[in-house]
C-alpha cells in the first residue's frame, strides 16, 4: 500500500480501524510509515477536539422569544395551544 | 376539569405523532429535546449567534409546517437536522447574495479522490484534545478553522464527525451519495488536520517523509 492508496482509505481507517478489510495492510504500511501514522492520529485528534468542545449555549432571552414565536404559529395552524 | 397527563419518557417519533394531531405538549417536548443541538448545528454551519438563532426558529416553525410530513423514513433528529442545515446553507447562500439552490449538487469536480490535500505539516499534538477543549482561545480556533471550509465541506463534517451522524444519515440529510459524503469528509478532515497541527502540533517532533509520499 503506498501512501497515497492509504490517503484514500483514511476515513474507514480513522472511523473503525476493526472493521475494514484493508485494515491489515492498512496497518502495516503505518507500522513502517511514522508519518501517515501520526497523520492518522492527528484526524483523531482533530474530530475529538470538535467533539470535546463544549456546545454552543443557546441565549436565553433567545429561548423565550423562540417559544413566544413558536407558540403564536401553532395557534395559527392549530387555533389552540393544549 | 381536564387532568394533565404527565409527559412520560416516550420516542420522539411518538412525539411527532402526537403533535401532528395537535398537541401542543408533545410540539414543545420536541423542541426541548432538539432545541440545543439544531442551533449549534446552526451556529457551527453559519459561524454566527444572530443567524443562527434565525435558522433554530426556521427550523422549528419548518416544523409545525410540515409535522404531518414526517414519513418516518429517518429518525426524528436526521429529519430536523437535515431541515435545519438547509436553512442555514439557504441563509449562507442569501448572504453571500448567491442564488438559493441546493450547494449539495452531486458532480462537483473535487467529489473524487483525485488530488487530494497532501499532508504537510506533519507533527504530534503537544497536548491531548481534551486539555486544548478546555481553554477559550482553542474554542475561537477551531471555529475559525471550521469556518475556512467550503461550506459543501463544513457541513459534511459537522453532520458526521461533531454531531456523530453515520455516513448513510449525512447522505440523507444532504441528498447526497454516500460516496459523495465520504470523499467530502475526507478532504474535510484532511483540510482541519492540516490547519489544527499547524497550530497545536509540537515543532520539535515534525517528521517529513523519508520516501516518496504521494
Amino acid at each position: 500500500m503506498t501512501c497515497e492508496e492509504l490517503l484514500k482509505a483514511l476515513n474507514e481507517y480513522v472511523d473503525d480501524e476493526t472493521a475494514l478489510a484493508v485494515c491489515q495492510e492498512f496497518a502495516e504500511h503505518l507500522a513502517g510509515c511514522d508519518p501517515c501514522q501520526v497523520v492518522v492520529d492527528n484526524i483523531r485528534q482533530s474530530i475529538a477536539l470538535y467533539k470535546a468542545g463544549e456546545p454552543y449555549p443557546m441565549p436565553p432571552e433567545f429561548e423565550a422569544r423562540l417559544r413566544n414565536s413558536l407558540k403564536e404559529r401553532w395557534q395559527q395552524k392549530f387555533g389552540k395551544v393544549s | 376539569m381536564k387532568i394533565a397527563t404527565p409527559l412520560v419518557p416516550t420516542t420522539d417519533e411518538h412525539l411527532i405523532g402526537q403533535a401532528a394531531g395537535g398537541d401542543f405538549t408533545a410540539y414543545q417536548e420536541l423542541v426541548t429535546r432538539f432545541q440545543v443541538r439544531v442551533f449549534g448545528v446552526a451556529f457551527r454551519i453559519v459561524g454566527q449567534r444572530q443567524d443562527a438563532e434565525d435558522v433554530t426558529q426556521q427550523t422549528f416553525l419548518s416544523l409545525i409546517e410540515h409535522i404531518d410530513s414526517f414519513r418516518g423514513e429517518s429518525s426524528v433528529a436526521t429529519w430536523l437536522l437535515r431541515i435545519a442545515t438547509n436553512h442555514a446553507l439557504k441563509l449562507l447562500r442569501k448572504r453571500r447574495g448567491l442564488p438559493t439552490v441546493s450547494l449539495s449538487g452531486p458532480t462537483d469536480d473535487d467529489d473524487n479522490y483525485s488530488s487530494l490535500p497532501h499532508p504537510d505539516f506533519i507533527a504530534r499534538w503537544s497536548a491531548t484534545p481534551e486539555t486544548l477543549a478546555q481553554r477559550a482561545e482553542v474554542r475561537e480556533q477551531i471555529g475559525s478553522a471550521l469556518n475556512t471550509l467550503d461550506d459543501k465541506y463544513r457541513v459534511v463534517f459537522v453532520l458526521r464527525d461533531i454531531e456523530g451522524m453515520s455516513v448513510r444519515e449525512t447522505a440523507e440529510a444532504l441528498d447526497l451519495t454516500e460516496g459523495t459524503v465520504k470523499v467530502r469528509l475526507l478532504r474535510a478532515r484532511l483540510m482541519l488536520r492540516e490547519q489544527l497541527t499547524r497550530q497545536f502540533g509540537d515543532e520539535a517532533t515534525r517528521l517529513f517523509p523519508d520516501h516518496e509520499h504521494g
